[in-house]
């Protein structure tokens, strides 16, 4: 599996060459520096440890970030994610060339924050008739029977916070990979506001 | 908002310039069968929208009788090419007071100077 770390920078609309109009995330991928290389035989698993985004002011690292990117000696870097690559050494750039037009890609991303929210945006209850003196509209009205079971079930949608959350979407196909800006260009929607952070898979 | 800019410089062509108001032929690529011919849609530019790759055009012109209004994606590989035949003298950067004019009264005045010639 191949993986990178990217920022969402927003959407836009590009022309296939047949002359159709799709819409595409732009966002910023790598280039992600390998930190660290997990082996079965030292840590039970095999993978590795990328960074994001260099961190330039190095007060701004904590002492034992700071420790554990001296003992690799690699830069600090702001965002760390592990991912089951092989073939990789301590040092190694990944880039948006791992990544061709095309491929098959699942992001994850946390997503936009709703607040707190009622059962018709959260859970997508119908609610009442707006008229004929109803008088019932966006309540969630029972949230159960009575003597049995004597409790309100599990997984009973009430109303709260919504949004905020880690979401991965799958099946997204890649529109194009641009190396000298560091940029993929991924049909469709992707959590999360310009900014957000994401992890970015090859396959399903 | 930098990075997308560059990124959709990339998908924008070479078009000729034109203004709202302006009479031009937008010449468009039309797949019949197997074969591929351009078609020809003559008229007034009456409002442009949008920036970037998403920019469009509206032209409108009388066929028939009846008016016929299309837009048209301004960077899209689907337009071949667009000529301006005249430069119009406009007060308004959407012209859809036109729909309501009839004959003489739906003239767009030219411009005198910088008239192009067709080609």
């Amino acid at each position: 599996m191949t993986g990178i770390l990217g920022k969402k920078l927003g959407m836009t609309q590009i022309f296939t060459e047949d002359g159709k109009m799709i819409p595409v995330t732009v966002v910023e991928a790598g280039p992600c520096c390998v930190i660290q290389v997990k082996t079965l035989k030292k840590d039970g698993y095999e993978a590795v440890k990328m960074g994001f985004q260099e961190i330039k002011k190095e007060k701004r690292v904590s002492k034992p970030m700071a420790g554990m990117f001296k003992k690799s000696g690699v830069k600090p870097h702001k965002i760390l994610k592990e991912f089951p690559m092989g073939d990789l050494k301590v040092g190694d750039l990944v880039t948006v060339e791992k990544f061709a037009r095309g491929d098959n890609v699942s992001v994850t991303g946390v997503s936009k924050g709703k607040g707190f929210q009622g059962v018709i945006k959260k859970n997508k209850f119908a609610g009442g008739p707006a008229s004929h003196g109803s008088m019932f509209y966006r309540a969630p009205g029972s949230i159960g029977a009575s003597s049995y079971p004597s409790r309100v079930w599990k997984n009973q949608g009430m109303p709260g916070h919504m949004g905020s959350e880690c979401v991965t979407v799958k099946n997204l196909t890649i529109a194009a990979v641009k190396p000298d800006q560091n940029v993929l260009l991924i049909e469709g929607a992707i959590p999360g506001a310009p900014g957000t952070y994401l992890e970015i898979r090859k396959g399903k | 908002m930098n990075l997308i800019n560059a990124v959709e410089q990339g998908y924008m062509k070479e078009v000729s310039a034109f203004n709202v108001g302006d009479t031009v032929r937008v010449f468009v690529k039309v797949v019949e069968g197997d074969k591929e011919r351009l078609q020809q849609f003559e008229g007034n530019v009456i409002a442009r929208h949008g920036s970037g790759t998403r920019e469009t055009f509206m032209v409108r012109k009388i066929s028939f009788g009846v008016g016929v209004e299309r837009i048209f994606p301004l960077y899209s590989p689907v337009i071949d090419r667009i000529e301006v035949i005249k430069k119009g003298s406009i007060k308004k950067a959407k012209l859809y007071y036109l729909r309501d004019k009839k004959g003489k009264a739906a003239k767009i005045k030219e411009r005198e100077r910088e008239i192009v010639k067709e080609g």
